[in-house]
């Protein structure tokens, strides 16, 4: 317990240089918002990687819940509660649970090999790292506006605010969204019946 | 809370992405690229709200509302696609499931 | 700043206790009642120096000693990692689930107002609901971790009924939502203090009569008791998932069981029998219809709205486990239509009726 508690001091200390590195912020100026970000932003790169490198499918389904149960919580902290609650009611309580039923349906064993061959392994780090120097980039050149003003409107990610904007101005794309559930709802039951009468 | 500023966010969206990206690419397991496809739309969601929560504006907040929807849609069929191919071949691996192949 | 974190400590430390405690003397009640039901003694085999308590130095003191000195055995080519993962995150949810209710009303000590809610939330039942639905994981990983074809088979079974019974227990709640305009348990608690006609306190359950039968039917189905209980059906399946668990592990999940018994019973109480609220009791005092009022020091109020959550929330894990011994098991199929084909259509009915009656004579508050 003393080596978990080690490892996990060493992770806060390492995660709070790079957001200080990263985001150009004043030693001074760190406050509980940017330690809980760098605690939550070190623990989710971490359990992502844990997705694509465990060898069982397994686990790396229950990497991915834990990352996004900790997207959840990072929703909270940018005061959008009720995605923060649809997220774990949906991502992490629904799909997640389906994944990890078909997982134990097929009875996945671990994976040999995991990895495709090397070339495949090389092109993936050439894009990969095409990626991150498009991130870089907003390292060299961060948006204008990060002041932005601290103080949100009232009820800012309530209920009532998500209900007003989705039965007004996105009501179509809610209905429609209603008719893709419907299709899918239909289409995953029409695939794995066992055979067509 | 006091805020962080958001390239930190966008910056912690692309690592996100790039990572599922990458595990589309490599890995060979078809629920497990399944799986990077979510850890990518997940990170996209990140970046929405935390742009909704720097504009101050709910729209973000409803986009990621139907990705999720979608991601719901789309879970729910490519994995019975899935096992609908996993009774015609016994196997999950990319490279196996080459039904079209001539 | 730190006083508030202390408080926010102190209340989540209470929460803790309180769910804990319940579910050992829960365990208890389980079984002195099944023995009263079934006409017979019940354990009252350990004593100290002759004094057996009713069973409850066995249940209590014997019980928790003999799991923990019991062997853990992981069995051979199970993941380990899993295996020791799973009890914990079955009982994870549970108690944070346990910690959105609220117990009383505002308590105002030299100055500062605290409200008796360990997490205030104003997406409460959102949040309940997301905690519930994380409680999946410990069944699927534990009848998974195990390598064991019973255990297999009540994970499977296990998993789908909750997610099954979700649904209904959602749609039932999305209809007290609607009566009571807001998703916040503390504003709905406070609503259901209003008196129809000057006389009637104003709970849920009158609001929401066929809501309260779904919501019960479902969250028993939600904590697979009988008559739900097939996934640990034990003339079947062994134990079902928790077939390969041994000493404190397996106490974890039982714990599980009856911190979720706590936890319907107070849901059920907070949404459809009031919460704290005890009838005519308002903040200085009693004030009945009649006129007549009893003025109380706000400490006797609090106690006094404390206790009556509490003697709810004990009257409903009492009524489960009543219904435990007296329901026989519904099979699998005929548990997996009653969820789908039975309670979903009837709470899609429920919300209708309640939306149409909201719509025409507007909410009640």
């Amino acid at each position: 317990m003393l080596v978990g508690l080690g490892v996990l001091a060493l992770l806060m200390i390492l995660s709070l240089a790079g957001v200080v590195v990263v985001g150009g912020i004043d030693v001074a100026s760190l406050n509980a918002g940017h330690v809980v970000f760098a605690l939550l932003a070190s623990l989710m790169i971490l359990s992502a990687l844990g997705v694509i490198l465990n060898r069982s499918p397994i686990r790396s389904a229950l990497s991915l819940v834990v990352t996004l149960f900790l997207l959840a919580v990072t929703f909270v902290s940018l005061n959008a509660y009720v995605v923060a609650m649809l997220q774990v009611i949906v991502y992490a309580g629904a799909i997640m649970v389906l994944f990890l039923f078909v997982i134990m349906l097929l009875n996945l064993q671990e994976d040999r090999p995991a990895m495709a061959r090397a070339g495949v392994r090389g092109a993936a780090a050439v894009v990969g790292s095409l990626f991150l120097l498009a991130a870089a980039h907003f390292v060299a050149h961060p948006l204008g506006g990060t002041q932005a003003a601290a103080a949100l409107p009232a009820g800012f990610g309530s209920i009532e605010q998500l209900a007003e904007n989705l039965f007004t101005r996105s009501l179509l794309a809610f209905e429609v969204t209603s008719i893709l559930l419907l299709v899918a709802i239909v289409g995953a039951v029409v695939l794995a019946k066992r055979k067509l009468e | 809370m006091t805020l962080v500023p958001i390239h930190l966010y966008l910056i912690l969206g692309a690592i996100l992405f790039t990572i599922g990206c990458i595990g589309v690419l490599v890995r060979r397991n078809v629920i497990v690229i399944f799986m990077s496809i979510e850890l990518m739309l997940n990170a996209v969601n990140l970046v929405f709200v935390a742009f909704s929560r720097h504009l101050q504006s709910t729209e973000g907040q409803v986009t990621v509302f139907f990705v999720m929807t979608v991601a719901a849609a789309e879970a729910a069929v490519g994995l019975a696609i899935i096992i609908a191919a996993f009774r015609n071949r016994e196997t999950v691996n990319a490279d196996e499931l080459n039904f079209l192949r001539w | 700043m730190w006083i508030e974190v202390g408080i926010a400590a102190i209340k989540a430390l209470v929460v803790i206790l309180m769910v804990l405690s319940l579910a050992g003397v829960l365990g208890w009640v389980e079984r002195k009642g099944s023995a009263l039901i079934q006409d017979r003694v019940g354990a009252n085999r350990a004593s100290i120096f002759g004094v057996a308590a009713a069973g409850l130095v066995n249940t209590l003191m014997a019980d928790p000693l003999k799991f923990l000195t019991k062997e853990d055995i992981i069995p051979a080519r199970a993941d380990r990692l899993l295996h020791t993962l799973a009890p914990c995150v079955n009982l994870f949810p549970v108690i944070v689930a346990f910690a959105a209710l609220p117990i009383g009303d505002v308590l105002t000590i030299g100055g500062r107002v605290i409200t008796l809610q360990a997490i205030p939330l104003n997406v409460g039942i959102l949040y309940v609901l997301a905690m519930l639905s994380l409680g999946v994981y410990g069944v699927v990983l534990g009848g998974w971790a195990s390598n064991d074809r019973f255990s297999l088979l009540g994970g499977i079974r296990g998993s789908a009924q909750m997610i099954s019974y979700e649904i209904g227990m959602g749609l039932s709640v999305v209809a007290m939502v609607m009566t009571f305009g807001t998703l916040d348990l503390q504003a709905m608690v406070r609503a259901q203090g209003h008196l129809i006609g000057g006389w009637l306190p104003a709970w849920g359950i009158l609001y929401q009569p066929l809501g309260f039968l779904i919501f019960l039917c479902c969250g028993i189905a939600e904590s697979k008791r009988v008559p739900f209980d097939m996934p640990e059906g034990e003339s079947e399946l062994i134990a079902g998932y928790f077939t390969e668990y041994s000493g404190m592990k397996y106490l974890m999940f039982f714990m599980t069981d009856f911190a979720e018994v706590a936890v319907i019973a107070g849901l059920v109480t907070t949404l459809f029998f009031g919460g704290w609220q005890v009838p005519f009791l308002m903040s200085g005092g009693f004030h009945f219809p009649g006129g007549a009022t009893l003025l109380l020091p706000q400490l006797l109020v609090v106690l006094l709205q404390v206790a009556a959550f509490m003697v709810k929330v004990l009257f409903f894990c009492w009524l489960q486990v009543l219904v435990r011994w007296t329901l026989p098991r519904l099979r699998y199929d005929q548990l997996m239509w009653f969820g789908w084909k039975g309670l979903l259509p009837l709470s899609l009915a429920n919300v209708l009726a309640t939306a149409t009656i909201v719509l025409a004579i507007g909410a009640p508050v």
